[in-house]
């Protein structure tokens, strides 16, 4: 029998990826950004699972509202490389340091 | 009327100083010249008043200046017999020196900052010498010091005047150091800082000890000594002279005035004015005879191999200080005051006199550069001539020349003094008296006969050129290295004679060094006379004055013998056989060097005083101050700064994952706090 706990390990499994996808990963900024992606899929699968646990719908709906904003995001990220990619022809991570102090 | 004499040369110094500048420098030179002429008018009827002995000592209170527990000083002025003597000597040669300046330092642009030093210098040695209570002496004694620095260097911008005003300061210090311990030493023991008081408890605390630097030694005997280091300190005593001849890089009229006449002339005062303190001691009254003497005879010789003529009447000042000092020392005060009074004159005659021949010679101070001046400067030459004879002590049976009555009334009592000091004393000045007579006559000689030899001078090619130099400056002894300048002539200059302004004060000088010895000679050290006249202000001893009427025929006729083998032997050496002083210069070059580098007193101070402290003073600078306070103080602080911007920018780097995961450890912080401690 699956039971909570099962959904939780899974989330934070994805959750961890998602973190060390962000810190160890060096070439892309597009991996960066599916790595915020996997992260933010990691926090619905809590959602829905705590949900669908308490029976309570109102999980569901904040899971609807994370994917939205998450396409956003995604949408506005890749916008925001494609410019990127225009004025600096790279978009390897290592390049961009230009906020350093 | 002693208030007028005290307080209207520091108004007129005050309004001179610090007005000089909207009233001009005439109106300045006015004021303060005026200041000084209604003290003359005033002191002289107050000296004369004890003089013909209808007057008695009395004091005027000025005012309360502090109180503090059994401490109470207050400005008081005292005039008595002793008082008077000083104040006719500083307010009449002050007088004269301040007219001569308008003549001397006419060309000079800081005019009314001179006058106005030069007058309060007047007012701080009036106060010293009306003191009535140690501390206002102490006020004084610190006034004419700084009088002293500020006019030392009153040329500020010639490093050497500087060099030799701070020296002059420095070393006055040691002096003050003992002088302000003899003071505290005064009140510890006496309670009290008032003379008289003191005066009247000093013989009940003979032979009484007192615990000092860790010994039991005699309460008046170092009482006496700590105050005679400050009277060796302004006075130049050997040890602590070696500023004397160094303050005459100041405006010669200063030289005249402070360093010869008046300010060096305080610590003879101060020993007569405590005499009978001085008088409970006998191994302070040795001390001071056995310096005065050492002084007499360093002086003396060192005085014969100097070149620069204002040098050879600095040490020749300093002579003459020892034999006040030593007069002091054998119980004369009435003799070491008349020696003052008498030395006031001629001395500050010769230096005016100096000063004109300089002036005349365009500034040119250095006698190998001179001769053959009598013709030319004729009215200066008779005047340096009867200084001369002043100075030497020309006379014989009861008629003679200011010096003769008072060098005379010295040695016959420190010969009839009987002790062993004395006698010392006695022939040490003999000697000195010998070598007076000597390097004085050598000045006459050097400057006014002989063959012309201003050509080589650089300051006599100056003026030939048109060129103008102010007082005394630029070039100074180190121009001339040559022992003897091969070139002679004129070079087509003539020296012209001063203007009135000049010749007036050094005329008037030049009577009183013939008759203030005659007139005066009665009261300062008869054994009639002399109690009479002084009253009590001094320890006078008529037992000693007596005794010198009674001492050997050839101890009187002593000092007029060694005077004449002193100018036979200059004469000798300058005017019959000109080259006989060179010669004995490369016969004895050893004692040449010796005598002519002043004992090498500069020398062993720097090596034993000067550099130990100039070492110190930088390990406190490079090791306290740079590599202690500022390493770990300001330069430590910004260091620190610097090293934590470095750290901190590194974390900064502008990467986005760094950003992120700090972003996330910040999260992980917030979210922990929330769950656990924020319960």
């Amino acid at each position: 029998m699956i039971g909570l706990a099962h959904y939780l390990t899974v989330a934070a499994i994805l959750f961890v990826l998602g973190v060390l996808g962000i810190f160890l990963n060096r070439r892309n900024v597009i991996l960066m950004l599916m790595a915020i992606e996997l992260i933010l899929l990691a926090v619905n699968i809590n959602l829905v699972a705590f949900s669908a646990f308490l029976g309570d719908l109102t999980g569901q709906v904040m899971a609807m509202f994370v994917l939205t904003v998450a396409a956003a995001e995604a949408a506005i990220g890749l916008a925001i490389l494609v410019i990127f990619f225009r004025r600096r022809g790279s978009i390897a991570v290592d390049d961009v340091n230009r906020m350093r102090g | 009327m002693i208030q007028l004499i005290v307080f209207l040369p520091l108004i007129a110094a005050i309004v001179a100083g610090l007005g000089g500048r909207w009233i001009g420098a005439t109106a300045a030179k006015v004021v303060t010249t005026g200041a000084l002429f209604v003290g003359v008018a005033l002191s002289w009827p107050i000296f004369l008043g004890f003089v013909f002995g209808h007057s008695t000592a009395w004091v005027e209170p000025v005012a309360v200046w502090f109180t503090s527990g059994d401490l109470q000083v207050s400005w008081a002025l005292r005039v008595d017999a002793l008082t008077a003597v000083m104040l006719v000597v500083v307010t009449t040669v002050s007088s004269l020196v301040h007219l001569y300046s308008w003549g001397y330092m006419a060309e000079d642009s800081g005019q009314s900052r001179f006058f106005a030093y030069l007058s309060l210098f007047s007012f701080a040695m009036l106060m010293l010498v009306t003191a009535d209570n140690l501390v206002q002496m102490f006020f004084g004694w610190e006034g004419v010091g700084l009088a002293s620095y500020l006019l030392i260097g009153f040329w500020y911008h010639k490093p050497s005047a500087n060099a030799a005003a701070l020296k002059a300061f420095i070393v006055n210090r040691v002096g003050d150091f003992g002088f302000s311990l003899g003071i505290f030493g005064t009140f510890l023991v006496f309670g009290t800082v008032s003379i008289p008081a003191i005066l009247a408890a000093a013989p009940g605390m003979a032979g009484s000890t007192i615990g000092f630097a860790g010994m039991r030694v005699d309460t008046m005997t170092l009482l006496c000594l700590l105050l005679f280091v400050g009277a060796c300190g302004k006075s130049a005593q050997l040890g602590l002279h070696t500023w004397l001849p160094d303050a005459m890089e100041g405006p010669t009229p200063v030289s005249a005035l402070i360093h010869a006449a008046t300010m060096v002339t305080a610590g003879v005062f101060m020993v007569c004015r405590l005499s009978p303190m001085f008088e409970t001691s006998d191994t302070a009254q040795s001390v001071v005879t056995y310096v005065g003497a050492a002084t007499a005879i360093f002086a003396a010789t060192v005085g014969t191999a100097q070149n620069d003529i204002k040098r050879v009447i600095a040490y020749s000042t300093c002579s003459q200080l020892g034999y006040m000092f030593f007069a002091a020392g054998v119980g004369a005060y009435g003799a070491a005051m008349f020696h003052l009074f008498t030395h006031a004159f001629f001395k500050a005659l010769l230096f005016l006199g100096a000063g004109s021949v300089i002036h005349a010679m365009h500034h040119e101070q250095d006698m190998r550069f001179y001769g053959a001046l009598r013709k030319q400067i004729p009215f200066t030459f008779w005047v340096m001539v009867i200084g001369t004879l002043a100075i030497t002590g020309v006379g014989i049976f009861g008629i003679g020349f200011a010096g003769y009555w008072s060098k005379d009334a010295i040695l016959e009592s420190a010969y009839a003094s009987g002790s062993v000091h004395g006698g010392l004393a006695f022939f040490l000045g003999a000697l000195a008296a010998l070598l007076t007579s000597f390097y004085s006559w050598r000045v006459i000689f050097l400057t006014f006969y002989g063959p012309p030899r201003w050509g080589a001078s650089e300051h006599i090619q100056h003026a030939l050129r048109g060129h103008h130099d102010t007082p005394d400056e630029e070039h100074g002894d180190s121009a001339h290295d040559v022992v003897m300048p091969a070139k002679t002539g004129t070079g087509g200059y003539h020296p012209h004679e001063s203007p009135w302004t000049i010749l007036v004060p050094i005329g008037l000088l030049a009577l009183g060094s013939v008759l203030a010895g005659q007139l005066f000679h009665g009261i300062f050290v008869d054994a009639e006379q002399g109690p009479e006249f002084w009253n009590g202000s001094v320890a006078f001893d008529a037992h000693l004055a007596h005794a010198t009427h009674e001492v050997p025929l050839w101890v009187s006729y002593t000092p007029f013998a060694v005077m004449l083998v002193g100018l036979a032997i200059a004469w000798n050496n300058y005017i019959r056989t000109p080259d006989a002083a060179g010669r004995f210069v490369t016969q004895f070059p050893g004692l040449h060097r010796f005598v002519l580098n002043k004992w090498y007193f500069d020398e062993l101070y720097d090596r034993i005083f000067i550099r130990p402290a100039l070492w110190l003073g930088r390990l406190f600078w490079h090791g306290g101050d740079e590599g202690t306070i500022d390493r770990f103080g300001p330069h430590g602080a910004a260091v620190a700064v610097g090293v934590g911007n470095k750290l901190t920018a590194r974390l900064q780097s502008g990467y986005l994952y760094s950003y992120a995961f700090v972003m996330l450890l910040g999260l992980i912080g917030a979210a922990s706090w929330a769950v656990w401690w924020a319960r």
